[in-house]
């Protein structure tokens, strides 16, 4: 044995546990293409929060409903004024003889103008000539709103794919942020109660089933009036302070289990301190429960948002949200515009069954017992 | 059915080769192409230390391996009776298995269903296999629990089996094997979980049931001791191989095959104690050669400076009994003894003796109910947290299973350099890592370990980690909670050997706590019989295993197997 001691400075160091992960987590296909498209979306949410990309959002660039590209333009509305014969006259009405007269009035140049609602556009003329004046003088040109956007535009005419991409990073921040501060919450008082047992162990059961004891949504609601504030900031706040209690009752189940370890004991007979036995030996060894729980609550969140900004206390007028463009949807529906609620509810899918497989995938990779 | 031919084996394997799958490419080979029969009406031991194949073969001839992840070769054969196993379909198969061939388990409590009478179990085996109806089937129930020697079996049938101890558990497992009358039965390790003195009721049991149902019997162990007393055949294996087969008389009087004779060797025995344990490795490079060795001396004198004194420790558990009453259970009673310097103290006992609550209690990790410990004059059970912080260090504790004692998130560099940091030992993390790699290298691991997460080693690896772990600290009393018990035979003779080299060069003390007698005659100067959390007897351990004076010593001292008897 003693020739392999020589030289202590020769060592093959073995992989850690991350790297042993990551070598089974490349080998696991399913896994692999959902961490591309989560960190596609990550990516996507940089990029627009670094107002590189769907910064002008706001932009009114389409027709109002102008639908996808794909589909062509809505013929429906130029038609229906062109191809509508006129009524028939009244024979008895004092202002058929003015109406007549306006009907054969407009000018040639005018007659092409026709706006949103079928009507002529009095102050085209006026406009036009505006507009040339400003670009003549070197100023942004407006420029005409299109009547097909790639993937349609919303009652302003916001494009929906920048709309999609802006709304993603309220949702995505809120459902991250909110889950992995609930878990932490959970995971700390999870670690106390289940840990410590008796007295501690009592006071969180008291205080979790207070809270499991009140409906979910009265709950939401008490807090978001007792924080008085609109914002991304009280909403992550209102999750994160009612969706600690899942994480809860699962880690406390574990540290009960993991506290009677024979490892734990090991630490215990050697002298470290409760903080240590709790979350040096411990923790790692249950990690995977709570990144399970983030996992399930961040795709939880993403959709508690839409209930919340549904019920008005979700983000305020002017920030865009996958709840919010759900909320709008509703009514864009009924008139047969489907484009916002495909974008959105496709989006948050996507990445919401990427997360989950990515999440497992992660679980299983880290598992120290599956190896 | 085939005709009954006398000449004819019960059971003949050949070639059989079984693979598992450890993922979608690689695939491990476990069995390597063995070849054995089974006699009629004999018993044929299938002996191998873990890794070995033995339990793999015998769950290939009952058809229970896990179809998604292993596979047997093609040209692999199991004849049983004349019919080939391999190539019958599923559901005949599921009927030869249990009526024809049934096996025992090697641990009795996770092998019955806790929710259902053991009464109804063995009664499904009859309705199933036997197509009795249900009034028939408990009849035939009683018998079998009768037959197993189940005390007061017209009430124990309906019992469930929370309410039966480990050793009935086994009997009725036993019974439920043999409800068919099957022509062969396998026991997979059946009495491993159990202590020494059930241990023999169980072998002595199957022999019987074997003689009287003219049964053959294979029976599967890591124990060579055990197998010299019931087996006629033993088949040795290592490594998915035979290294060696042939009659009980050949495999103990005469071994040909050096593993063979190293098993035999390895194993402490009761007569002898040679300074060092026999390992594998020695007879692999000396082909067998004996070295001949002086005897170690155990025991005191009486002389000794006593390093821990402990005195009337008692140790209560409560339970709770109607809204406000409690019921104590006296765990440890009334334990008194010294520890000398330098010396050995066995602790042995069966489970639910109290031998590892003494050890714990001992640890503070159970508060003690009574009793000092003196250790320097100062009780350590009555301090206080902090003050004990600074002994701590000093009584360390190795526990049973390595698997579970090492934090599976940890590499071993940071299990040995942990403790260091605790109690502030070594100035900075470089001389404290110098310090680690010294360790490795004394209890005989490779330099390179110190970067590696504990899974990567086997038993008895894991557990020279954990006894590193205790000298980092350099303690002066060491508890060995069946610190060897988990391990193989071979390995457990190297961890000895390791535990006498280390209490030679620091005189250490230990307190070492064992089900295994011939193990604590080996390792111990004194020992102290417990049972039912009292002490029952505590001597120098060669007086005591040559004069017991107490008749529940006596009844342990002959439960021990002893191999082949003439």
């Amino acid at each position: 044995m003693s020739t392999t001691i020589t030289n202590p400075t020769v060592q093959t160091v073995s992989p850690g546990l991350w790297a042993l992960a990551w070598r089974r987590l490349r080998a696991d296909k399913v896994a692999m293409i959902a961490m591309a498209i989560v960190a596609a979306f990550l990516l996507t949410l940089t990029l627009s929060a670094a107002g590189i990309i769907a910064a002008d959002w706001e932009q009114e660039s389409g027709v109002s409903y102008a639908p996808p590209g794909f589909i062509g333009a809505d013929t429906n509305v130029a038609a229906k004024v062109e191809v509508e014969a006129p009524p028939p006259e009244n024979p008895l009405d004092p202002l058929a003889d003015i109406i007549r007269e306006l009907r054969k009035q407009p000018d040639a140049d005018q007659a092409i103008i026709v706006n949103d609602y079928g009507i002529p556009d009095p102050l085209a003329k006026e406009m036009a000539e505006i507009r040339a004046e400003l670009a003549k003088s070197g100023k942004a040109v407006v420029a005409d709103r299109l009547t097909t956007l790639p993937f349609g535009a919303d009652k302003w005419g916001h494009d929906i794919i920048k709309k999609t991409i802006k709304g993603a990073e309220t949702s995505i921040v809120v459902g991250l942020v909110a889950a992995f501060l609930a878990t932490l919450l959970g995971t700390m008082f999870g670690a106390l109660a289940g840990y410590f047992g008796g007295k501690v162990d009592d006071f969180f059961n008291w205080f979790y089933s207070i809270f499991t004891s009140i409906p979910y949504l009265l709950l939401i609601l008490s807090v978001a009036a007792v924080l008085q504030q609109k914002g991304v900031t009280t909403i992550i706040l209102i999750l994160a302070f009612t969706g600690w209690t899942g994480p809860f009752r699962l880690i406390r189940a574990e540290y009960m289990k993991h506290k009677a370890r024979e490892y734990v004991w090991a630490a215990d007979a050697i002298g470290a301190s409760h903080w240590r036995k709790m979350f040096v030996h411990i923790f790692p060894n249950v990690s995977h429960v709570a990144l399970v729980q983030v996992s399930i609550l961040v795709v939880g969140f993403i959709k508690s948002e839409v209930i919340l900004s549904f019920l008005g206390f979700g983000v305020p007028v002017g920030v865009v949200s996958w709840g919010s463009m759900l909320n709008e949807a509703q009514n864009e529906l009924i008139l047969g515009k489907w484009w916002q609620l495909v974008a959105a509810t496709a989006a948050m899918a996507v990445l919401v069954t990427a997360f989950s497989l990515f999440t497992d995938a992660l679980r299983d990779a880290l598992d120290p017992k599956l190896k | 059915m085939s005709q009954e031919n006398p000449n004819q084996a019960l059971l003949k394997v050949e070639n059989l080769r079984v693979s598992f799958r450890v993922n979608k490419k690689d695939s491990v080979e476990t069995v390597k192409g063995i070849s054995f029969e089974i006699p009629r009406n004999s018993t044929v031991a299938l002996v191998g230390e873990s890794g070995s194949g033995k339990s793999v073969s015998s769950l290939a001839v009952m058809g229970l391996l896990p179809p998604d992840t292993s596979s047997i070769a093609a040209d692999s054969k199991i004849i049983f009776e004349g019919r080939s196993l391999l190539e019958l379909s599923i559901a005949d198969r599921r009927v030869l298995c249990g009526k024809e061939i049934s096996m025992i388990f090697q641990e009795p409590m996770t092998s019955l269903n806790p929710v259902f009478t053991v009464g109804f179990q063995i009664a499904e085996v009859l309705r199933l296999h036997m197509g009795m109806d249900a009034k028939q089937a408990r009849k035939r129930a009683i018998e079998l629990l009768e037959e197993v020697g189940i005390p007061d079996p017209k009430n124990k049938i309906d019992a469930y089996p929370s309410q039966m101890s480990g050793g009935q558990q086994q009997r009725v497992m036993i019974a439920m094997a043999i409800a068919c009358e099957p022509k062969l039965l396998i026991a997979d390790e059946p009495t491993t979980a159990l202590d020494v003195t059930i241990q023999k009721q169980i072998i002595d049991l199957i022999d019987a049931l074997r003689i009287k149902h003219k049964m053959s019997v294979l029976f599967i162990t890591h124990d060579l001791a055990l197998v010299g007393e019931i087996a006629d055949h033993v088949i040795v294996m290592r490594n998915g191989e035979i290294r060696e087969a042939g009659t009980v008389e050949q495999i103990f009087e005469s071994p040909k095959d050096t593993y063979t004779q190293a098993l035999l060797h390895c194993r402490p025995t009761l007569d002898t104690r040679p300074w060092r344990l026999p390992v594998i490795a020695d007879f692999m490079n000396n082909n067998g050669a004996l070295v001949d060795q002086k005897q170690r001396p155990r025991g005191l004198k009486g002389d000794e400076e006593i390093v821990l004194e402990v005195k009337d420790l008692g140790k209560s558990f409560y339970s709770r009994e109607g809204f406000f009453g409690k019921k104590e259970f006296k765990a440890v009673e009334g334990v008194s003894f010294k520890l000398a310097r330098g010396k050995t103290l066995g602790v042995v006992g069966e489970s639910g003796s109290g031998k590892t609550t003494v050890g714990l209690t001992l640890m503070r990790l159970h508060q003690a109910t009574t009793g000092q410990a003196l250790f320097e004059g100062k009780d350590i059970l009555s301090m206080s947290n902090k003050e004990f912080h600074h002994y701590k260090r000093r009584i360390q504790i190795i526990f049973q299973n390595p698997y579970a004692s090492l934090n599976p998130r940890f590499t071993v560099g940071q299990i040995l350099m942990e403790p260091m940091y605790i109690h502030n030992i070594g100035a900075n993390d470089s001389e404290r890592s110098a310090m680690a790699y010294q360790l490795l290298e004394k209890v005989g691991l490779p330099t390179i370990a110190f970067h590696r997460y504990p899974h990567e080693f086997s038993g008895g690896q894991r557990q020279r980690i954990a006894i590193a772990r205790c000298l980092t600290m350099k303690p002066e009393v060491l508890v060995c909670d069946e610190s060897v018990s988990a391990l193989d035979v071979s390995v457990q003779a190297q961890v000895l050997n390791l535990l006498q080299d280390l209490q030679e060069e620091f005189g250490l003390s230990y307190i070492f706590i064992s089900h295994d007698l011939a193990v604590v005659k080996y390792i111990a100067d004194q020992v102290m019989v417990m049972n039912k959390g009292k002490v029952v007897e505590l001597a120098n351990s060669d007086d005591l295993y040559l004069n017991p004076t107490q008749a529940y010593t006596k009844t342990l001292l002959n439960a021990i197997p002893k191999g082949l008897q003439h």
